[in-house]
């Protein structure tokens, strides 16, 4: 296995974004009502990955330390607006059921984290790799949650009817309350399997900052204070 | 949208249509700062007073900066300059003027710049077209919404941790389930006629 091939692997089963390392918990919990919810915003988070990964990577030598997570920011906000832009013209329909939840890919810990630690450090075409692993295991846990949400709780698969009409669907499956349950299961299961998730402390998600949500602005903070 | 009144918003921002437990945002720090009550009450502090100045600076930015140039489709990036620019100036000025409100809110405040929720009631809010006013109140109550779920949901791990809890459930299941069933008490609110 060569190191591109590598970084696919390990996004897509060793450092699972979603399921191993738990970012990204707010976009999990809220467009995974269905298969293609969870597709299309697990697709649209591909994109932007890719493209932050290596522009990042790219500039990395040329962007200041200090200022380095403003100008990841900005990165990644503009890559944000432009697919923001791209599905409202070509797939409205995708669009307007993810709703705000596009804008805010910029607050993705997944793509600040990948940045600080991955792009940052490593050569433009193994970062764009990186950012596809981590895209992709993004992307197919997400499905995987929505088909098991919109099949649970709705009856359907892709929007296909599985469950003949007679049998009652677990509507709650696909309200709020829903998702919390599926990830609250799916996390019982892992710990049943003894899997090693940030949930359970045995994989350090970046430095354990994103479980917070604290590590970017932490070090923003901490700069700003010693000026 | 436009002139809804401003119960009206209130209610719904902080209970029918409540942040964490029907929008999911602010999620990280849901879970992540609610294992005390202390704690997550300051946190819920810090989130109400960043995000109502946030949703009135957003509001202004977008009406008399962005509409005016047909710059609306940089709102993202707008906002989110502006969130991070609006928390390090917060935390500034409290630094210098009241000593004892940074005290009690100071570390909680980087913690809010990444909170996706700030950023998500700013575009609601545009979304929304609301006035000036509007925006603040959205925001406000938001941020009382987020802080009676985080509260709650504190109040629930403090007794949690003194329950015996099948093994594969310790840690972040059960909170997820404690999560689940709060909301589902939430979506009661859903029923109400405004």
């Amino acid at each position: 296995m060569n190191q591109y091939t590598e970084r696919i692997y390990n996004g897509i089963i060793k450092e699972n974004p979603c399921l191993i390392l738990m970012l990204g918990m707010c976009p999990t919990l809220a467009v995974t009502t269905s298969a293609i919810n969870g597709l299309g915003m697990g697709l649209s988070t591909l994109a932007v990955l890719i493209f932050s990964n290596l522009i990042i990577s790219v500039m990395r030598n040329v962007i200041p330390d200090q200022v380095r997570l403003p100008a990841y920011i900005v990165i990644v906000a503009s890559l944000v607006t432009v697919v923001d832009l791209l599905l409202q013209g070509y797939v409205p329909s995708l669009y307007s059921s993810l709703g705000i939840y596009i804008p805010l890919i910029v607050v993705n810990c997944i793509i600040l984290g990948r940045a600080e630690a991955y792009a940052a450090k490593n050569p433009p075409l193994l970062s764009a790799f990186d950012g596809l692993g981590m895209g992709a295991g993004f992307t197919i846990a997400l499905t995987l949650i929505g088909l098991a949400r919109e099949f649970l709780g709705s009856g359907y698969a892709f929007g296909v009817r599985i469950l003949p009409g007679s049998v009652e669907p677990i509507g709650i499956f696909i309200k709020a309350p829903g998702a919390f349950l599926i990830i609250a299961i799916i996390i019982a299961i892992m710990n049943a399997a003894n899997i090693s998730t940030a949930a359970n402390k045995k994989v350090e998600s970046c430095d354990g900052c994103c479980a917070s949500c604290a590590g970017p602005c932490h070090d923003t903070a901490d700069k700003e204070g010693t000026k | 949208m436009s002139n809804t009144s401003l119960l009206f918003i209130i209610i719904t921002t902080a209970f029918v249509n409540n942040v964490v437990l029907s929008q999911f945002l602010g999620i990280c720090s849901f879970l992540g700062v609610s294992k005390q009550i202390k704690t997550s009450a300051s946190l819920g502090a810090a989130v109400i007073f960043v995000m109502t100045i946030s949703s009135g600076v957003a509001n202004l930015l977008y009406d008399y900066l962005l509409v005016p140039l047909g710059l609306e489709y940089l709102e993202t990036i707008v906002f989110i300059l502006v969130i991070a620019a609006l928390v390090q100036m917060v935390e500034m000025f409290l630094k210098k003027t009241s000593p004892a409100i940074y005290k009690a809110l100071g570390i909680y405040l980087p913690l809010i710049t990444t909170n996706c929720a700030v950023l998500g009631v700013a575009l609601t809010n545009v979304q929304n077209e609301y006035t000036f006013t509007q925006s603040v109140i959205a925001g406000f109550g938001t941020a009382v919404g987020y802080t009676i779920a985080i509260v709650l949901l504190a109040g629930i791990r403090e007794r949690i941790d003194e329950e015996s809890i099948p093994a594969p459930f310790r840690g972040a299941p059960v909170v997820l389930l404690a999560a689940a069933l709060m909301s589902i008490a939430f979506m009661g609110f859903g029923g109400l006629s405004l």
